[in-house]
């Protein structure tokens, strides 16, 4: 073999072991890493779902209390997503689900929205979104309090027409300087309420155990 | 010895800065530098990152074949910061929901890319470790400079949200500069990180300008002594 191809042989064997070492030792960080992220990511989600609804409202293991509903035009969802229900002593109490706001200001913003059994809202958050920072993403609790005001309301409260931000003759506040990320939020979550009052039957029925 | 390594320290923090003069790593450092604790937590993870990679391509820097070293240096950096960002993620989840998105944004930093072939791949584990860090002391002071530029221009505070980081008892860390303001919105779009980033670079190289005027005046001066 000429010294050139013995060259590319040895430059290429090298590479390889330095690929193999590399993707080891991600392998193995990932496998001592999984249960332990999968247990963080489920406390993330209580953590989450009890911000929404009182741990002491419900004593029903809540996590593994979920349905599964797919994708949805009123929810803005295009894939299958999950829904969590509390129960106190096996009644009803809220449910919480993920909605889809498709017109954002830089495209999807997705919430979790906790709804009581009675059709008003336990509360709203907004679990990822890419909405200006400064203007748009004073819709993530930590910089404002704006999210938490659809606590307690419904469709009723306020009326259905005055489900639109200030701007467009509704009740709700927009920001300085950024109108369609609050106009996007708002009709998400009157989509959702809808969607939960025409399936609320459906969405509390307990699946046999298997 | 000791000569070496203050060469590097004013190199990463001044003379050769990664974000002044490199101009390395622009991506991550225009995209999140709105507020001051953003660019604070995007400098942080770089500098782990930049101390890892550099030490750990010094210490293979005889294996690695030359003809194949670019590919060698960002399969060492991708798993590094994969691994760091999975051991964040288990062991640090609090941390991680603060830096998490800052990390993946480390790879497209060519900054790391750049200091491990410059002097990572030239030089011994000790000056390789203190060069990492201190360019990415150097690349941080920037991100905390420029983000702290367009925030207090864009809404008129200092230190917002800085309990993302800090914890709740941060929360009032905020310094509202300018009550009542409105706003200057460019200031925290993408055009005001390339506006900001020009006026810093501009103002270090006046700087530098005055520097080099003063020594030369200086050295004319002593000339002249010499001569008269």
């Amino acid at each position: 073999m000429s010294s050139l191809k013995i060259q590319i042989f040895r430059v290429g064997f090298m590479l390889a072991i330095f690929a193999i070492v590399a993707t080891s030792l991600v392998a193995m960080t990932e496998a001592n890493t999984r249960e332990k992220i999968s247990e963080n990511e489920r406390q993330a989600l209580l953590k989450a779902i009890n911000e929404i609804v009182d741990s002491k409202d419900y004593n029903n293991a809540i996590l593994s209390d979920t349905l599964v509903i797919t994708k949805n035009k009123l929810l803005g969802t295009k894939e299958d997503t999950t829904i969590y229900r509390a129960r106190l002593d096996d009644k009803p109490v809220a449910a919480i689900f993920t909605s889809v706001a498709p017109n954002g200001y830089s495209g999807e913003i997705k919430l979790l929205i906790g709804v009581y059994f009675d059709g008003s809202i336990a509360g709203v958050r907004a679990i990822n979104h890419k909405e200006t920072p400064g203007l748009g993403d004073k819709i993530n609790e930590q910089k404002s309090d704006w999210i938490r005001q659809f606590k307690g309301l419904s469709l009723t409260n306020p009326s259905e027409s005055k489900w639109k931000v200030k701007k467009d003759g509704g009740h709700f506040d927009q920001f300085t300087g950024a109108t369609i990320t609050p106009r996007a939020v708002v009709s998400a979550v009157k989509k959702s309420l809808e969607y939960f009052n025409k399936n609320r039957d459906t969405l509390f029925e307990v699946t046999p155990d298997e | 010895m000791n000569n070496i390594y203050s060469t590097i320290i004013r190199d990463g923090l001044w003379k050769n800065n990664p974000a002044l003069v490199q101009l390395l790593g622009l991506c991550p450092l225009l995209a999140v530098t709105n507020t001051m604790i953003n660019g604070l937590g995007l400098g942080l993870a770089t500098i782990l990152t930049l101390v890892a990679s550099n030490g750990l391509v010094s210490l293979l820097r005889k294996h690695i074949p030359d003809e194949a070293r670019l590919p060698v240096f960002m399969l060492i950096i991708a798993s590094i910061v994969t691994i760091i960002e999975l051991s964040m993620n288990a062991w640090f989840h609090e941390l991680y929901v603060i830096l998490g998105i800052f990390i993946p944004l480390i790879v497209t930093n060519c900054a790391i890319t750049g200091r491990a072939e410059a002097f990572a791949s030239r030089n011994p584990v000790g000056p390789a470790i203190v060069d990492g860090l201190m360019m990415g002391l150097g690349f941080t002071a920037v991100l905390v400079v420029l983000g702290s530029m367009r925030e207090l221009i864009g809404q008129g505070t200092l230190f917002s949200e800085a309990h993302l980081m800090f914890g709740e008892a941060a929360r009032q860390f905020t310094i509202v500069v300018f009550d009542n303001y409105r706003g200057f919105l460019i200031a925290l779009l993408p055009p005001g990180a390339f506006i900001g980033l020009g006026l810093i670079v501009a103002l270090k190289n006046v700087i530098d300008a005055r520097q080099k005027a003063k020594e030369a005046k200086t050295k004319s001066v002593l000339a002249e002594a010499v001569a008269g």
